[in-house]
């Protein structure tokens, strides 16, 4: 039945990408994109990885699609006549395609007690973690303790992707250049948007912080928290206006965020040094190991919760300053 | 007991499904992007509290029939907000809604 569900929805996600080569209006590109990042993370969730599921529904289908309407305002909605080469782009994507669909050969089958991820440090992960970190959600304790250094490669990789996009698009300068007076921006003059918004916002942020906080006992954690607090203010920038927002958190604080994040991961690895243990083993942390590697998971997500928001915050705003 | 609240939900998720058909249907096959908007609502509100109650009902008495409840509230509020935005800037976009020629003396554009 989970073979027949998942089939179906990989059945969409084809068409759905098909549609999104063949049509050439990109609004409607930006929103099929959503919808096939809604459809993976329906699929991601049938293959029981619900913090991937959660990750990819609320940066995927989420952020993203705000994003790319952000960047769409600034451009405009017709894709433009194709002046390349037809074929040569053809063979390259069909290569491609070929390429990959022989690697599927090698593959182990779908469920396949024997594959190699199954048997090679998965079981040791399951086993070890109640004993060493004692949490419920095992994909926290690999991704916050057993592989942090892959997790801080990750907060260094959205950090470098937000300082790109602010290079890029002249973030933080705007900031001078506002004009004082109250334009009309916004939703402001919509009343029903803005009172329903108003209701929610306060719960998605509450919502952010209970995934925030609850990643070591369910799907959640830093990165979907990051993602989810950011659209909350992003959806008071759509409904208060630019202005208000940045008013509630100017430029220079996201910019701190954004460094924040990072800097607070790396801080929490160098206390593992300094304590006598291994960089990023936080085990020392606390005269008990166990409640030492709870307390690090803490910080770390809270590194990558406020990194997260703060580029996605920043690479929203610098879209939006270039609006005028 | 357990028997009935089976059969129940299964007909409150049989419902639901027909509703959700009948609003991409409709969505499919109206004439104009209000109309389509109307058959859509059907899978928001009808779909989605039929399909909901369905799961309730599996779920007995749990932290799950909660979240599951908070899931059709935020539902229940969003959709028609985001279907009133959606109406509302096509009408200041120049969206006319569709009116038969043959009934109304002005006709769509």
């Amino acid at each position: 039945m989970i073979v027949m569900f998942g089939i179906f929805l990989l059945t969409l996600l084809v068409i759905t990408a098909i549609a999104i080569v063949r049509t050439d209006n990109l609004f409607v590109a930006v929103m099929l994109m959503g919808i096939a990042s809604l459809l993976i993370a329906a699929n991601f969730f049938l293959l029981d990885a619900a913090d991937v599921a959660l990750t990819e529904a609320a940066v995927g289908a989420g952020i993203s699609t705000v994003l790319f309407l952000g960047a769409l305002a600034l451009t405009s909605e017709r894709e433009r006549a194709k002046s390349w080469n037809r074929l040569l782009s053809f063979i390259v994507v069909a290569a491609a395609a070929l390429i990959l669909i022989y690697a599927t050969f090698d593959k182990p089958r779908f469920g396949d007690p024997e594959a190699p991820v199954q048997v090679h440090v998965a079981p040791w992960y399951l086993e070890k973690t109640p004993e060493y970190i004692d949490i419920p959600n095992v994909v926290t304790a690999v991704l916050g303790s057993f592989r942090g250094y892959d997790t801080l490669g990750e907060v260094f990789v959205v950090f470098t992707a937000g300082i790109g996009v602010l290079f890029l698009l002249g973030g933080g300068k705007a900031g001078g250049a506002v004009p004082e007076e109250e334009i009309d921006e916004g939703l402001r003059h919509h009343l029903i948007p803005r009172v329903v918004g108003r209701v929610l916002i306060p719960f998605i942020l509450l919502f952010g912080l209970y995934v925030q906080f609850h990643g070591e006992y369910g799907p959640g954690g830093g990165f979907q928290a990051g993602a989810i607090i950011a659209a909350a203010i992003i959806l008071f920038a759509l409904l208060e206006g630019e202005n208000r927002a940045l008013s509630v958190l100017p430029e220079r604080v996201l910019l701190g965020l954004m460094a924040c994040g990072p800097l607070l991961y790396g801080a929490v690895g160098l206390a593992g040094i300094i304590f006598g243990g291994n960089f990023l083993d936080y085990s020392v942390l606390s005269s008990n190991p166990v409640k030492g590697q709870q307390l690090g998971i803490l910080l770390i997500e809270a590194g990558v919760g406020i990194s997260v928001t703060g580029v996605l915050l920043g690479i929203f705003h610098a879209f939006a300053a270039r609006d005028s | 007991m357990s028997a009935l609240l089976d059969t129940l939900s299964w007909v409150l998720l049989t419902l639901g499904g027909l509703s959700v058909l009948i609003g991409g249907i409709g969505a499919l096959r109206m004439p104009d992007l209000y109309t389509r908007m109307h058959a859509a609502s059907v899978t928001d509100s009808l779909g989605a509290i039929l399909v909901l109650g369905g799961i309730m009902l599996q779920a007995g008495w749990s932290l799950a029939t909660i979240k599951l409840f908070a899931i059709l509230l935020f539902l229940l509020l969003t959709s028609p907000t985001s279907s009133y935005a959606l109406a509302s800037a096509a009408l200041l976009a120049g969206q006319r809604p569709f009116a038969d020629a043959s009934q109304d003396g002005e006709g769509p554009e």
